[in-house]
């Protein structure tokens, strides 16, 4: 194991740390359209742009279904792109997420989780990023500024992989990561851009010695096995993520995994959840052990790929389990990473129960205490009380 | 953690300066090596309206995200605010809390006010402060100047040399040195009881 790199202690919000994140990595295109509270992310980064610091081309454009095209079109041409959303313009890209995943494209996105219209809302939930679950992006969720910082950059080095190709997104809780003022250890310029290194390319538009066609009619003849070349990829991001994240931690010290364990050796009682969440989850499960509850948290980072089987192993054993979602999926049966967690459990000897909490849409606060009913009712679960397999959490039903 | 942890709940009425004070005093309790987190309650933007801020220090990394619902210390940036159930100004709060309030009354007239038994209440009349020393009506620097007094989280010469290099680069040195002038006398004017 190498030295670990002396890193400067700062304070910045969530949005200026991937900023820097995404400066570091010296892109050469940056296009994006402003949507609260991506917003700030931007800003910052142009404000780099416009004094020096970075090199990029900003493409302003005037929508964000623009934004992800000309991202698109600069990843085709060889470029190292950059973009970032929220919400309702991550809704308003749609057709193109699609397009930057099937291209491989190892495009970057900061997606800023924001609710979802209608009503109007700007506070935090997933389902911007839930609604492109199925788009092929790689999909991090991030506890806190510095997750945030260091998963923007890990995620160059996954997602531009020769075995990979394939774009990522960072997602982090809107306004309560993006606007909070936090401390957080940032690399300096060199170390980080050594650790991402320069971009390679395998196709591009632009080399005339070897002309190529880009995105063009696929139809019942080829369309499908395009496809599964596309799904064959998948699983190959585990591998690649795991050596990506040895690096950061020989560099960092910071460990990154599909997931983090915390206090989840012993427990009987588990809570899955992605985001701020976790950290507010941790202090209530302090608590909590202080009593002598077996509790403890999984708070997932790769929502996509999703490391069902990985995971196995980690939901094996246990009495009871509570997966919180920050999303609804509207006449489905439970929250995605409810549907996920328990898929993945599917013919586990001695499965526990599972059951799902559906809690802060539209920014609800997540609260000491709701992390708290949730492990009471865990309690109640594993001593064989009853207890719906849905439920909400913070919401005056 | 909790145990060494600070919370503190800022109330003020919109464009009273609230989320910079917040965030500034999570920024500057860096320099003691110390963790800060702070943030506002993003609502609708309005002059005027009740906004709530939060700031969180703790000698190790903080971890919650959820709003403070339990503080140590309340600052109240608009003394309007006390009179009004909405802001929830004592909401959450016991005989632990501490109130720090600025007003011209002492200490003793705003407990008459609000019902908070036995919690310790510190006044000082910062909007005076701020425009004596300023020129404008905006309490919230010569706030964070009392509640270093009430709450020693740092010495007060690095507090004022954190805000110089903060706000330097943003405003006129005859502002920066206006706001420098007030945190100080707010440090040294605010009493309690």
């Amino acid at each position: 194991m190498s030295k670990v790199l002396q890193q400067e202690l700062v304070a910045l919000s969530g949005n200026e740390a991937v900023a820097y994140a995404f400066k570091q990595a010296r892109p050469h295109v940056a296009s994006a359209f402003p949507i609260t509270p991506q917003t700030e992310m931007m800003h910052k980064f142009a404000e780099f742009v416009a004094n020096g610091e970075s090199t990029a081309e900003m493409i302003l454009v005037e929508s964000e279904h623009s934004a992800m095209s000309a991202a698109v079109g600069a990843a085709a041409a060889g470029a190292r792109t950059i973009t970032a959303t929220s919400s309702a313009g991550f809704a308003l890209m749609w057709e193109v997420v699609y397009i930057a995943a099937s291209l491989r494209l190892p495009i970057q996105m900061a997606l800023v989780n924001r609710a979802l219209s209608g009503n109007i809302n700007i506070h935090c939930d997933h389902s911007d990023s839930m609604g492109g679950r199925d788009a092929g992006w790689i999909h991090h969720f991030c506890e806190n500024a510095q997750e945030a910082y260091d998963t923007g950059l890990i995620n160059f080095r996954i997602s531009e992989h020769m075995d990979v190709r394939l774009p990522a997104m960072v997602n982090y809780d809107g306004f309560i990561i993006s606007h909070k003022e936090d401390a957080l250890y940032l690399l300096n310029d060199d170390a980080a851009f050594d650790f991402v290194g320069p971009y390679k390319h395998k196709y591009t538009l632009l080399d005339p010695a070897r002309p190529l066609t880009v995105g063009p009619l696929d139809l019942t003849d080829y369309y499908f096995e395009h496809k599964w070349s596309q799904l064959e990829t998948y699983p190959r991001v585990f591998d690649v993520a795991r050596d990506v994240f040895d690096e950061f931690a020989d560099l960092t010290g910071r460990r990154y995994g599909f997931w983090e364990e915390y206090k989840l050796d012993d427990a009987d009682l588990v809570m899955v959840v992605l985001g701020s969440s976790a950290g507010t989850a941790k202090d209530v499960i302090d608590e909590y052990r202080d009593k002598g509850v077996k509790v403890g948290l999984l708070k997932l980072r790769m929502f996509r790929p999703f490391p069902a089987e990985q995971l196995q192993p980690v939901l094996a054993g246990r009495k009871a389990i509570a997966v919180l979602d920050r999303s609804a999926s509207f006449g489905g049966w439970g929250g995605p990473v409810f549907t996920e967690i328990r898929s993945a459990a599917y013919g586990l000897p001695g499965a526990a129960p599972i059951h799902n909490w559906i809690y802060g849409l539209g920014g609800r606060d997540f609260e000491l205490g709701h992390a708290a009913e949730v492990i009471e009712a865990l309690q109640k679960i594993a001593a064989g009380g009853e207890q719906p397999i849905h439920n909400l959490l913070g919401c005056r039903a | 953690m909790a145990a060494q942890m600070v919370e503190i709940r800022w109330h003020a009425r919109g464009g009273q300066g609230a989320k910079t004070a917040a965030t500034f005093v999570a920024q500057a309790v860096l320099a003691k090596g110390k963790y800060g987190q702070g943030f506002p309650e993003y609502g609708p933007e309005r002059r005027g309206a009740p906004v709530r801020g939060y700031t969180r220090i703790s000698s190790t990394p903080i971890r919650r995200h959820c709003g403070i619902e339990n503080p140590n210390i309340v600052v109240v940036l608009d003394s309007s605010l006390l009179d009004s159930t909405a802001a929830g100004v004592t909401a959450g709060t016991d005989e632990r809390t501490v109130f720090l309030i600025n007003t011209s009354l002492a200490p003793d007239e705003i407990r008459a006010k609000i019902n908070v038994p036995g919690a310790k209440i510190y006044t000082v009349d910062a909007t005076k402060i701020a425009l004596d020393n300023f020129g404008k009506p905006i309490p919230n620097m010569p706030m964070t100047g009392a509640l270093l007094a009430a709450e020693p989280f740092m010495d007060l010469g690095e507090f004022l040399d954190a805000m110089k290099v903060k706000f330097s680069t943003k405003f006129s040195q005859a502002v920066v040195e206006g706001n420098l002038r007030a945190v100080e006398k707010a440090y040294n004017e605010v009493v309690s009881a």
